[in-house]
């Protein structure tokens, strides 16, 4: 019997709203798909397009960025700059020909322990079923003689 | 003493198929959208018969990117895997007589103190079929460089239009009498007068001896700041160059494994120069645009009795703002 | 054009400007940028259709702005990019002239204030070429677009043509020049050069002021100005800010609304 596809999916988070949401998630024993490889940063702010970018050419299969609720950020409004970028870098994902469908933004708090694993499960059931990134990892051997 | 034979388009044909059925790969100048590449070929009638191509054929022996070794971390071990250079044997077809004789300038790099196995290779497995130049362009100088338009130097076999349809083959090499042989029976060989088209006239713009002597004197000369005003410092120029052949060495690894690859570099750029101090030697656009001329034409016939320069004038086409380099060449010989 | 050669002639005479920055004749019928410092040379500049390279790129070369004060013949495009270049404290008004040519008629514009004037009549476009094909590759499937700018980025040099083009990148050290770490791989494989032009798009958007010279500038003849067209596009689009129309910084990446309006954020 075939190997079932596993994706790896790579997560950037907040500190002080994902990553302690996600806490919760564990202390609440709630359990979600360990296909996730957390990536923790002080703020959505500190999120650069490049990251992203890297993490599908570095083998990932989906990505996961997730914050603070507007209005709930630690620094104020790191991640209001964050909601713009991501606005127009999703056009230009689009634009590009990067498959949407891998790629999900969230708001999830300190207290949202059960959204964590929800959006966690969603998005990683989603990836599995679109299969690895053959397209974006294929292109890693493109150009180079 | 070469070979010369009559060859029809269709002969030619004949030569691409048994070339392809033997396994090779052939590439030549093809107009593809308003643009002229360098890209596989199947038949002769493909190839533009007019102009040259944007980008030079040099990354058929010296490639935009090239891996040169593999490593893996293996606990505190590194696991090195060398790479040794895949290479289908290349015809390249149609290419311009100037762009033949490129490859002798990075020959001579690549083979001067340290064997470069990975040019080698390439270049030992690539025959080269020149088309002289029956029309030029006001960017062309290969007669202001020791070259002409059906010079011969660099090419294995050498195709001159004839006036009356198709072309003389010239097979000037070992490797091109190999090609040749693939389909031997359908070369007739010439007897006589050819009839041939009476290649472009390139009228020479500069005497390359001259001006490598003027050059000697002319290092501090304001002359380079002028001129280099309006340049941008990017690298096309350099990378359009048949004989341009600085390169850069990228590690791109993480915490596994990684792979070192070699690019092309361009002396133009700012940061060619820069020191891990900080320091750049060359930090002025007119610093940086004198040494791509005193490299060309001063340095190379120093060290290697051979200019870095074949008049091509892709360097010219190519620029964004017009940087004519038969212009400044001129000027700087004066 | 006599008109400017008059023009120029008077401001190097007098002494009011080092250097008239313009276009002059290329190689066969070709423009190319030249800096006329004296004033029997005023006639050198040309002004025509085949005038459209943006010239505002040279405002932040060091040895032209080390030629001394100067005049600017400008295009559309480049009155916008020196209002670009105001609003990001890159220019200072007493050191650059702009002789704009708007509508046939000769403007001299000594402040930004009149620059913003005239900019705001002259009617945003890019050309019919570039909007069918934007709309066309929009209009394409994902794995269409992937394909084709996998196609055209793999031909990519990396020569950066287009960045040294654009009057809007003038940062002496390039995100690509960072090498710890090499966010950006320096050889021009395909998915290093899709990544770099990403993130030029993405630097550029909502700075853009649309010229196309990286496009023009591209020797191998990539479209690449339709990436940073596309992420200005998605700019005003979705916040109605834009480059080059006011001297006064307002960059959509660096403010924001409470409510922006997205529908994508779970």
């Amino acid at each position: 019997m075939a190997e079932q596809f596993e994706p790896k999916m790579t997560a950037f988070v907040c500190n002080w709203c994902t990553y302690a949401g996600a806490d919760l998630t564990g202390t609440s024993r709630i359990k979600y798909q360990a296909n996730v490889r957390v990536i923790r940063l002080p703020c959505t702010g500190r999120i650069d397009f490049m990251m992203v970018l890297k993490a599908f050419s570095r083998g990932s299969d989906g990505v996961i960025i997730s914050g603070c609720h507007p209005n709930d950020c630690h620094y104020t409004s790191g991640n209001y700059h964050a909601r713009r970028r991501w606005m127009v870098f999703r056009d230009l994902l689009d634009f590009v020909g990067i498959d949407l469908e891998r790629v999900t933004f969230s708001w999830v708090s300190a207290a949202e322990g059960a959204k964590w694993a929800e959006l966690v499960n969603e998005a990683t059931n989603k990836v599995r079923a679109l299969g690895p990134y053959k397209e974006i990892q294929q292109l890693a051997a493109v150009g180079i003689d | 003493m070469s070979d010369k034979y009559i060859v029809s388009e269709t002969v030619l044909g004949a030569l691409i198929d048994a070339a392809a059925r033997s396994g090779r790969r052939i590439l030549g100048p093809k107009a593809v959208a308003e643009r002229i590449e360098i890209t596989e070929i199947k038949t002769a009638s493909e190839l533009a018969n007019s102009g040259q191509s944007t980008v030079s054929a040099k990354g058929t022996v010296f490639p935009k990117v090239e891996r040169l070794l593999r490593y893996r971390f293996e606990g505190k071990n590194v696991a090195l895997e060398d790479v040794e250079p895949q290479v289908q044997p290349t015809v390249l077809f149609g290419i311009r007589p100037c762009e033949a004789r490129a490859f002798h300038a990075l020959d001579v790099v690549f083979n001067w103190d340290y064997k470069d196995k990975f040019f080698n290779t390439r270049l030992a497995n690539t025959t080269v079929v020149a088309m002289s130049c029956t029309q030029a362009d006001d960017s062309c100088f290969c007669t202001s460089v020791g070259s002409r338009p059906d010079d011969t130097a660099g090419s294995d076999i050498l195709l001159s239009t004839l006036k009356a349809g198709g072309f003389v083959a010239e097979v000037l090499t070992d490797k091109g009498k190999a090609l040749v042989a693939l389909a031997k029976d359908a070369f007739q060989p010439l007897t006589g007068d050819a009839g041939l088209v009476p290649p472009a006239t390139v009228a020479p713009a500069f005497d390359a001896k001259v001006l490598q002597q003027k050059l000697a004197a002319k290092f501090d000369s304001p002359l380079w700041a002028e001129q280099s005003l309006r340049c941008l410092g990017c690298g096309a120029c350099a990378f359009v160059c048949p004989t341009c052949v600085c390169f850069d060495i990228q590690d791109e690894a993480d915490t596994r494994q990684g792979q070192r690859l070699r690019a092309w570099d361009s002396c133009g750029m700012r940061m060619f120069t820069l020191h891990a101090s900080g320091h750049n030697p060359r930090d002025k656009q007119s610093q940086r645009w004198r040494q791509r001329v005193y490299h060309k034409f001063a340095y190379y016939p120093e060290r290697f009795a051979t200019l870095g320069c074949v008049g091509c004038g892709k360097c010219s086409r190519a620029c964004p703002v017009d940087m004519n380099l038969k212009q400044h060449l001129v000027e700087a010989a004066e | 054009m006599e008109e400017l050669h008059n023009k120029a002639k008077e401001l190097l005479s007098s002494g009011a400007v080092k250097v008239v920055m313009g276009y002059g004749k290329g190689t066969g019928e070709s423009r190319r940028p030249i800096f006329v410092r004296m004033a029997e040379r005023a006639s050198d500049l040309v002004v025509d259709s085949g005038c459209t390279q943006n010239l505002a790129t040279y405002l932040t070369k060091a040895e032209v702005c080390a030629l001394g004060r100067m005049a600017i013949v400008a295009i559309p495009s480049t009155l916008r990019s020196i209002l670009q270049l105001a609003a990001e404290k890159q220019l200072r008004e007493e050191n650059v002239i702009a002789l704009a040519v708007i509508d046939g008629q000769l403007r001299e514009l000594a402040t930004f204030d009149a620059i913003e004037q005239a900019v705001a009549t002259i009617p945003d476009a890019i050309s019919e070429a570039d909007r069918t094909m934007i709309d066309k590759l929009v209009a394409m499937s994902v794995a269409e677009r992937r394909a084709f700018w996998a196609a055209e980025l793999n031909r990519c040099v990396k020569c950066y043509a287009c960045r040294s083009s654009c009057p809007m990148c003038y940062c002496e050290r390039c995100t690509m020049d960072c090498n710890r770490p090499q966010w950006i791989p320096v050889a021009s494989h395909a998915i290093g050069n899709i990544e770099y032009h990403m993130v030029r798009a993405m630097h550029l958007a909502g700075r853009c002021v649309e010229c196309g010279t990286c496009g023009k500038a591209c020797p191998i003849g990539i479209p690449v100005h339709l990436l940073t067209f596309f992420a200005e596009d998605s700019v005003r689009r979705q916040f109605g800010q834009k480059g080059g129309a006011s001297a006064k910084l307002d960059y959509a990446m660096s403010t924001f609304k409470p409510d922006d309006k997205e529908e994508f954020i779970r």
